[in-house]
């Protein structure tokens, strides 16, 4: 087994619960590498906590070994081991009366002497870890008043105050509007390009992790781990995999989420730009099939006028119309539905 | 990290524990004057000598013992709610209290009625037979607590002191329902509470030991911020939990222990102190609530004993009942005020 370029990697790890002796998953071999992102995708429930908790040396593999830099992780002090892996968990903090400083200062806990006080070389990695994550505005505030977002870099800048080799994140956008977890996604990824920093997060942000790692560990129920580049994954059929037998499915072609429904009748949609990828989307969602030879019940164009604007063209049967938004499009739809069958269509 | 506020604050508490350790030496049965105190204190010879007799026999082992056994209490108390994560814990939840009462049944209600007499001579209540009892008693309970730490996490462990104080109440109270009226007063006045038991001469055993458990807290501030973040965090911080909660618990219950054992079951203070010093001092890190708390509890202390004192009425006031009068309001605030205590603590 190879070390050489890899700063934590495992062979044939067991992971599981000591106390019950139950295994999660067995067989996983993981690596990573400085300066690389890694997002850890799977439904709730496969391990891929304890994978982490296990990973950081917190709980104990059941079978196998972690590896740090070539070097046993069990042959490692707890100090020694605190000052090369650094956590973020989803364990609830206290929060009334804990300052947020107060929390990115126990980073410093594998450096400080007996008593715990900060040196200057502390305090400076603290400023530095909560400038790296942008809250300088929160250093004062209680860590129990913040939103979720900004706990979240609190959790990171306190993980990144530890100075440690390899950062570990359970699911760091749980709880997280849209725009915060684009930009805490995204600043780990910077963190790992420009410190040299080993990244790996849990995620259920699919679309985010395929756009934002550089690779995924996928982990099924099977307990079986497939690692790889994002863009290779999806094309092998493991992303796709990874959501068999749910209701819903992944699809590969438009990189999401898709309903699993038979549809009833069927569309041709012709044109171009994104007006005609969103009103695939709308006839989509309210139940037509797509195809593009002559056996549909709705034929729509979509074009625009001369200022830009979309127009969408819609034949049923002998009757055409065109509409200037999707909105229209799908009421006239309901209400030929209506004429037809005889009662209101649910999605008017 | 208000640093004015912490100063203001730390003031403010040695100010007021002055002032409340000079008034329990004045003020009692027989008030005396505070310069006549300190004449008696440091002991001029046109003190009256009944005056000095008071204050050096009576007033200052007493006040002596509020401060350190309200102090002892009160780092206990923080040290558990910081490893249980549980602003409810304190030292008598994990049955030091109940185990004591066992070791003080078993002394008072079996062995001095089957004629085994250790210190016949002195009043019972102040006799070091129950001091040693309690202790044992105490220490027992404890010694089972830190055995099951090993093998479960925290909350269950909260959940077995819980059990184990139940089991062993019941055996007392089995001890009680056989026993006779006279012993049952023994029993109950020091079930009660009391600071004024401890002697000059058993203080020179008590404050040592006190003094011991309140250097191992201070010197466990770093391993109790770790444990704030809970068990994983601070196994990731290089913290070695089981060995710190087994320190950490193990310096609790000794400093629980010798109080319990010199003064009786005292509560409500081990919740109040560390609760009341979060409020003033708006943190949760231990290098200033250890020393922060050490002085609450000493100030909380050395009011419950004057008010137990009930100065300027005849008699006394169970000091168990000044304290949870002291402890139940501060801890219905805290609850109000965070709404829920997981606000509160998190876990």
């Amino acid at each position: 087994m190879s070390h050489h370029d890899t700063v934590l990697d495992s062979e044939i790890l067991v992971i599981g619960y000591k106390e019950s002796g139950q295994k999660v998953a067995e067989n996983l071999s993981v690596s990573l590498k400085p300066g690389e992102f890694v997002s850890l995708l799977g439904p709730n429930g496969v391990g891929k906590s304890t994978l982490i908790r296990t990973l950081a040396g917190i709980d104990e593999p059941l079978g196998g070994r972690v590896f740090l830099k070539g070097e046993p992780l069990s042959d490692l002090t707890p100090r020694e081991r605190s000052r090369r892996i650094s956590v973020v968990l989803t364990d609830s903090l206290p929060g009334a009366m804990l300052s947020v400083y107060g929390l990115i200062a126990l980073g410093r806990h594998p450096y400080t002497g007996l008593m715990g006080g900060l040196a200057k070389d502390d305090k400076e990695r603290i400023d530095w870890a909560i400038e790296a994550m942008g809250i300088q505005d929160l250093a004062i505030r209680r860590f129990g008043e913040i939103s979720d977002g900004e706990r979240q870099k609190a959790l990171i800048a306190r993980a990144l105050a530890q100075e440690a080799d390899v950062l570990l994140l359970d699911e760091p956008t749980a709880f997280v509007d849209l725009p915060r977890r684009v930009e805490i996604v995204n600043v780990l990824r910077e963190l790992a390009y420009s410190q040299g920093l080993a990244v790996m997060a849990s995620s259920h942000d699919l679309e985010l992790s395929l756009s934002f790692s550089d690779k995924l560990w996928l982990m099924d129920f099977e307990g079986t781990l497939t690692t790889g580049v994002p863009e290779d994954l999806v094309l092998q059929g493991s992303v796709a995999r990874l959501f068999q037998g749910e209701s819903f499915g992944w699809d590969a072609e438009s990189g999401g989420f898709r309903v699993h429904k038979t549809p009833a009748r069927f569309a041709r949609v012709s044109g171009g730009g994104e007006a005609c990828y969103w009103a695939r989307q709308a006839l989509e969602r309210v139940g037509f099939g797509l195809r593009d030879d002559d056996e549909v019940a709705l034929e729509a164009t979509v074009s625009s006028d001369a200022n830009g604007v979309p127009l969408y063209q819609a034949i049923i049967g002998d009757r055409s119309k065109t509409f200037t938004n999707l909105g229209d499009l799908l009421a006239w739809i309901g209400r030929m539905d209506g004429a037809v069958s005889g009662h209101r269509p649910k999605y008017d | 990290m208000d640093r004015s506020r912490i100063v203001f604050s730390f003031i403010c508490l040695i100010v007021l524990g002055t002032v409340a350790f000079l008034a329990g030496i004045c003020l009692g049965s027989v008030n005396i004057p505070p310069f006549e105190v300190i004449k008696s204190l440091f002991g001029s010879d046109d003190a009256g000598t009944l005056q000095s007799a008071i204050v050096l026999e009576f007033r200052l082992p007493r006040t002596v013992t509020s401060a350190f056994a309200g102090a002892s209490l009160a780092a206990a108390g923080l040290m558990m709610q910081t490893v249980f994560r549980n602003p409810l814990a304190d030292p008598f939840v994990l049955g030091v209290n109940s185990g004591a009462s066992l070791g003080v049944a078993i002394a008072l209600l079996v062995l001095g009625p089957g004629g085994i007499v250790l210190a016949s001579q002195t009043p019972l209540t102040g006799s070091l037979l129950v001091v040693v009892a309690a202790t044992i008693g105490a220490g027992a309970s404890l010694g089972l607590i830190l055995i099951l730490s090993r093998r479960v996490d925290v909350t269950s462990l909260l959940i077995l002191g819980l059990m184990i104080s139940y089991g062993v109440s019941s055996i007392v109270s089995i001890l009680i329902y056989y026993s006779m009226a006279d012993r049952l007063q023994v029993f109950f006045n020091w079930s009660f509470g009391n600071f004024g038991a401890v002697t000059l001469g058993q203080l020179g055993l008590f404050i040592p030991i006190v003094i011991l458990g309140l250097i191992g807290a201070i010197l466990l501030v770093k391993r109790l911020d770790a444990f704030l973040l809970g068990e994983r965090y601070a196994k990731s911080l290089g913290v070695g939990v089981e060995g710190s909660r087994l320190a950490i618990l193990g310096c609790a219950s000794l400093l629980a222990g010798v109080v319990t054992g010199f003064c009786g079951p005292i509560g409500f203070i081990g919740i109040a102190a560390p609760h009341l010093c979060r409020y003033l001092f708006k943190t949760s890190e231990h290098h200033v609530l250890v020393p922060a708390s050490i002085l609450m509890g000493a100030l909380v202390g050395l009011t419950s004993d004057i008010l137990a004192r009930a100065p300027g009425l005849e008699g006394t006031l169970p000091l168990n009942s000044v304290t949870a009068l002291i402890g139940v309001p501060v801890i219905i605030a805290a609850l109000l005020k965070q709404k829920s205590y997981q606000r509160l603590f998190g876990g």
